[in-house]
C-alpha cells in the first residue's frame, strides 16, 4: 500500500470573508464554521477563535487537536467510519495543510482535559503551541450527557478539520513524502537481510470517553489486530479521549504517529517495516490478558524480529504494557517500550504501576509529575477555573494573576507516549 | 571568586603509594595534585583555596576521628563548595570520598561533590544521598573526569538547578529529573531497537524498579468479632469532595465519618478519580466501597463491626511514596483504634 | 486484604492477600446487571474477601474462589 502525502504549509491564520488557504495563509470563515458546529443541536452556542505561536493565549480545558487533511486521489475520506464511508483508506494522494491544527475545548469532564500555552515555558512542552489553531469553543445544551457532549464535541473537530482540509484539495503541495508498506512476501524478497520490525500501537480504551475508534469501531470492543502505516495518515484511529492530558494521544499524534515516521525513515534501509498492530486497553483483566496475548501472536505470525511498543495514559495501562512485553519477549521477539512517568513531584517515587525485568529497553517521556510554572496569558480562551481540578492541578494551582503552578501533566501532550516529543527523564 | 576545598588521598598528593596509606590528614594551602586540572577547568570563576589530603588506611580505620578533623579544617576556609577525588576505582579512596563528602555535606551544610568509576564501592553507598559523578576506572580519566567535575561543581556552588543525571553526568541517584534529549522519543526507540536486534549494548532510559515485599500477616481469629475497615484508592468522598483531594497524583487522602450510614448513594457520596470513567461509581459509590453489604454482614454477625470511618485517596498518578506516607500515618490510626483488619478497594 | 481487578499491579506491588474483582471503575459491582444481581457480586466478593482474611498464606495468594 502507497501513500503520498502532500505538505502545504500553513504560517498564519486568519478570519476572512472566504475561507482558502494563499500563499502559505489559511483564511478562515468564522459563521460558516459556527453554522457547521451548531448543526449538531446538542450545541446552544459555538464560538471559534485564533491562537498563533508566540501569541500570548491559553487555551483550557483543551480536549483534542486534528490536523486537517483532504484525500486527493485514492479510496475513501478522512476519518473513514467517523465522517467518512467505511472505505479502506491509506493509499493515494493525501493533501495536508501541515502547520495548520483545530482544537476542540469545553468542560466536559473537566479534569480530564488539558492546557495549551501559546508562548512562554508552558508552549515548551507542547507540540501544538507551534501551529496555528483554529479552536472551538462549544457550549452545550443544557442537561446534555457528558458522554454525548463528547462525541458531540469529537464530531465537531473532525467536521471543521474536514472544512478546512478541502480547502488544499487542489492546492498542488509544497513538499510529498512517500510512504510505502510492500506485502509480507514481498516485503522478504526485498530486503532479505533486514531485520523486520513491526509496531505495537496501544490505543486508550478504558471505557465511555476513554476511548480511542478505529474506522468508527470503539477500539475495546475488538481483538488485537493489524494495519497498513498509512491508513492511520489517512485518520483510520482517532481519538475520543477524555484523559490525562500530557500522555492522550489526540488524533493529531495519530494522524502524525512519530513511531510511524521514524520507522519509515529506516525501512529498507537498517530495518524492514512490516506494519503496526493495534491494541486495546481495557478495564477487565480478562480482556488485558487476550489482547496482549494477540499481540504476542501477531507478531510471531508475522515472523517479526523486534517490536516498539508505545502505551497511553498511565496506571493500569502500564499492566498492558509490561503484558505486551513479557509475551511478546517469550516468543523471542525484541522489544522497546515507550512510556512516561510518574515518580512524583519530587522525582524519587517509582515511576510505573506494573514492572518486570524483560522489559530492559523502555524510552521515557519524561516525568509527568513534575511541577512547572505557567506565567499568566493576556489571554485565555475556555475555562481557567478548571486548573484547580484538571488531572495534575491541585487547590490553588490557579493564582489570583492568572499564574499556574500544576504539575506537567497539565499540560496537552508533554510526555506523549508515541515518543513525539524531546522530553525525558533520568 | 567561589572557594573551593579539595579532598585528595596520599596518592594523588605524591606522597606515596600502599605504603604511605597511614598518614593522617592534613590541609595545606591552594593545589595539590589534580587541583590543577580543575584551576584549569574553573578559569576565573573559582579558586581551590586549600587541599585536604588523607591516607586512605588512615582514613578507612580512623573514620571518625579522620571525618571531625577533616570538617575542622574545612570550616576555617568556610568554601562554597567542597570536592573529593575523583576516585576512579580505588576502594578505599572511593570510600573516603564519599564519606567526607557526606559529612561536610551534612555538618557544613555545604554543596559537595565527589567522582569515582560506577563499580567502585563507594559509589553504591553515597550516590543516592550525594552528587557523583562516573568516571572511567582508572586516573587515565582525569581530564574527562574533571571536565565533567567542574562545571557542575559551579552549579552547585552557586546553588543553580541541576539538570538529570543524563545531561550533569552524575551518577543516577533515584531522583527522576526531566530534560530535553537530543532527538525525539520515537526515534531513541527506534535506535535502541536496531541496538537491542544487532547485539550491540544499549541503554534504558527507565531502570525497572524493586517494589518492596511484606510478610503476611496472620489470619484473623474469629472474623465475627472482627472490626472491619474500609480503604480505596478508588476516590470515594462525600459529595462535593471536601478536603479537594486531587483527581490525579493525590496529595492527601480523607477520613470520613460512616457512622450509621447503611447505604452510599448518588446524593450523599462521589469520587474525586480523574483516571476513570466516573460515571458508575457517581451512580452507586458502593461499586467501589461496599458500605452496603458489609452493613449486611455486620447485622448478620458475619463480621463483628464495620470500623466507623473510611479512608481514601485517589490512586490516580500518585507516588508510590505519597501512599506510603498515608497508609503509615492511617495504619498507625487503624491499629490504635483496634481495628482488626482493612479491605482495601482499588480502581 | 487488596480487592481489585488488575491482579498483576496488586502482584507487583507487593499484596499478599488479593481477591479479583470487576473492572476497573466499578470493581465491586456490574451496571449491566440489575441492583439485586449487582449486590448478589458484592455479597459473594466480600465473602470471598473474608474468607481470605480468615486463611493463612505463606506467600502473595490470589483468592479467585
Amino acid at each position: 500500500m502507497k501513500l503520498e502525502l502532500g505538505y502545504i504549509f500553513i504560517k498564519d491564520i486568519q478570519f476572512a470573508e472566504q475561507s482558502k488557504v494563499e500563499n502559505g495563509t489559511l483564511y478562515v470563515n468564522k459563521e460558516d464554521v459556527k453554522a457547521l458546529i451548531l448543526e449538531d443541536q446538542n450545541f446552544k452556542s459555538a464560538d471559534v477563535e485564533l491562537a498563533r505561536p508566540g501569541e500570548s493565549i491559553r487555551i483550557i480545558p483543551v480536549k483534542d487537536v486534528i490536523e486537517p487533511r483532504v484525500k486527493v486521489e485514492g479510496p475513501g475520506g478522512i476519518f473513514p467510519g467517523m465522517i467518512s464511508k467505511v472505505e479502506t483508506v491509506g493509499s493515494g494522494k493525501t493533501n495536508v495543510l501541515k502547520g495548520a491544527a483545530v482544537v476542540t475545548t469545553g468542560k466536559i469532564v473537566g479534569f480530564q482535559e488539558g492546557i495549551i500555552d501559546m508562548k512562554g515555558p508552558g508552549a515548551e512542552y507542547t507540540p501544538f503551541s507551534k501551529l496555528n489553531n483554529l479552536v472551538l469553543k462549544c457550549e452545550p445544551i443544557d442537561g446534555l450527557k457528558q458522554h454525548e457532549h463528547e462525541k458531540a464535541l469529537r464530531f465537531a473537530g473532525y467536521k471543521v478539520a474536514e472544512y478546512l482540509g478541502n480547502l488544499a484539495k487542489s492546492l498542488t503541495p509544497d513538499e510529498v513524502h512517500t510512504f510505502e508498506t510492500p506485502s509480507l512476501t514481498e516485503g522478504l524478497k526485498l530486503y532479505p537481510d533486514l531485520p523486520r520490525v513491526a509496531y505495537v500501537l496501544m490505543l486508550q480504551s478504558q471505557g465511555l470517553m476513554h476511548d480511542t475508534y478505529v474506522y468508527g469501531v470503539d477500539a475495546k470492543k475488538s481483538l488485537t489486530t493489524m494495519i497498513y502505516p498509512t491508513e492511520i495518515m489517512d485518520g483510520a484511529i482517532v481519538s475520543g479521549n477524555c484523559v490525562s492530558a500530557c500522555d492522550k494521544n489526540t488524533t493529531y499524534h495519530h494522524l502524525n504517529n512519530p513511531v510511524i515516521q521514524d520507522l519509515f525513515e529506516q525501512h529498507g534501509k537498517t530495518l524492514n517495516f512490516v506494519c503496526v498492530i493495534i491494541s486495546n486497553e481495557n478495564v477487565y483483566l480478562a480482556d488485558k490478558e487476550r489482547s496482549s496475548n494477540w499481540s504476542a501472536k501477531l507478531a510471531e505470525l508475522l515472523g517479526v524480529d523486534g517490536v516498539i511498543v508505545s502505551e497511553e495514559g498511565f496506571g493500569n495501562p502500564d499492566t498492558d504494557l509490561i503484558m505486551n512485553c513479557k509475551k511478546i519477549e517469550s516468543k523471542g521477539i525484541k522489544t522497546v517500550l515507550i512510556t512516561d512517568e510518574y515518580a512524583g513531584r519530587d522525582g524519587t517515587s517509582q515511576s510505573l504501576a506494573d514492572a518486570d525485568a524483560k522489559a530492559n529497553a523502555v524510552v521515557s517521556g519524561g516525568n509527568a509529575n513534575e511541577v512547572i510554572e505557567l506565567p499568566p496569558m493576556d489571554k485565555v480562551i475556555g475555562h481557567p477555573e478548571v486548573v484547580d481540578t484538571i488531572a495534575g492541578g491541585f487547590d490553588g494551582s490557579l493564582h489570583d494573576d492568572g499564574s499556574i503552578t500544576a504539575e506537567l501533566q497539565v499540560i496537552t501532550g508533554a510526555t506523549n507516549e508515541m515518543g513525539f516529543n524531546r522530553l525525558s527523564a533520568r | 571568586m567561589l572557594k573551593v576545598v579539595h579532598y585528595i588521598n596520599q596518592f594523588f598528593a605524591n606522597i606515596g603509594g600502599e605504603e604511605m596509606a597511614h598518614v593522617p590528614a592534613e590541609i595545606r594551602e591552594g593545589i595539590v595534585g589534580p587541583g590543577l586540572a580543575f584551576k584549569q577547568a574553573f578559569g576565573d570563576e573559582a579558586e581551590i583555596v586549600a587541599t585536604v589530603v588523607c591516607g586512605d588506611s588512615y582514613f578507612n580505620e580512623n573514620m571518625e576521628k579522620a571525618k571531625k578533623d577533616i570538617i575542622e579544617m574545612v570550616k576555617k576556609y568556610n568554601p562554597d563548595i567542597f570536592i573529593a577525588g575523583p576516585a576512579f576505582n580505588a576502594g578505599r579512596y572511593g570510600v573516603a570520598c564519599g564519606t567526607i563528602a557526606q559529612a561536610v555535606k551534612d555538618e557544613l551544610k555545604i554543596p559537595v561533590l565527589t567522582g569515582m568509576y560506577e563499580e567502585n564501592p563507594g559509589a553504591d553507598m553515597f550516590k543516592n544521598s550525594i552528587y557523583i559523578v562516573s568516571t572511567k576506572n582508572s586516573a587515565a580519566g582525569m581530564r574527562k573526569a574533571v571536565k565533567t567535575m567542574a562545571p557542575l561543581a559551579l552549579k552547585l556552588a552557586k546553588e543553580e538547578k541541576i539538570g538529570s543525571s543524563a545531561e550533569e553526568g552524575y551518577m543516577p541517584n533515584g531522583k527522576r529529573v526531566n530534560f530535553y534529549e537530543k532527538d525525539r522519543g520515537s526515534k531513541r526507540a527506534v535506535k535502541m531497537l536496531l541496538n537491542k536486534l544487532n547485539g550491540k549494548p544499549f541503554t534504558t532510559e527507565f531502570p525497572m524498579p524493586d517494589f518492596d515485599r511484606v510478610p503476611p500477616n496472620p489470619p484473623v481469629k474469629d472474623i465475627t468479632k472482627a472490626t472491619i475497615a474500609l480503604v480505596t484508592s478508588g476516590g470515594i468522598v462525600p459529595k462535593g469532595n471536601p478536603d479537594h483531594i486531587e483527581s490525579s497524583s493525590a496529595s492527601k487522602y480523607g477520613k470520613y465519618d460512616i457512622d450509621g450510614v447503611m447505604d452510599l448513594t448518588e446524593e450523599t457520596f462521589q469520587t474525586a478519580h480523574g483516571g476513570y470513567d466516573p460515571v458508575y461509581a457517581n451512580e452507586d459509590p458502593d461499586r467501589v466501597l461496599p458500605v452496603d453489604i458489609m452493613r449486611e454482614f455486620e447485622k448478620e454477625g458475619k463480621i463483628g463491626k464495620l470500623y466507623r470511618y473510611f479512608y481514601a485517596t485517589v490512586g490516580n498518578g500518585t507516588a508510590v511514596k505519597n501512599a506510603k506516607a498515608f497508609a503509615e500515618k492511617y495504619a498507625k490510626e487503624l491499629k490504635a483504634d483496634g481495628v482488626d483488619a482493612v479491605i482495601l478497594t482499588s480502581t | 486484604m487488596h480487592m481489585c481487578t488488575i491482579v498483576p499491579i496488586s502482584l507487583t506491588v507487593g499484596a499478599n492477600r488479593i481477591v479479583p474483582t470487576i473492572a476497573i471503575p466499578h470493581p465491586l459491582g456490574d451496571p449491566s446487571l440489575s441492583m439485586e444481581e449487582e449486590k448478589d457480586i458484592r455479597r459473594k466478593l466480600l465473602s470471598r474477601a473474608l474468607k481470605a482474611l480468615q486463611t493463612e498464606v505463606s506467600e502473595q495468594t490470589v483468592f479467585e474462589d
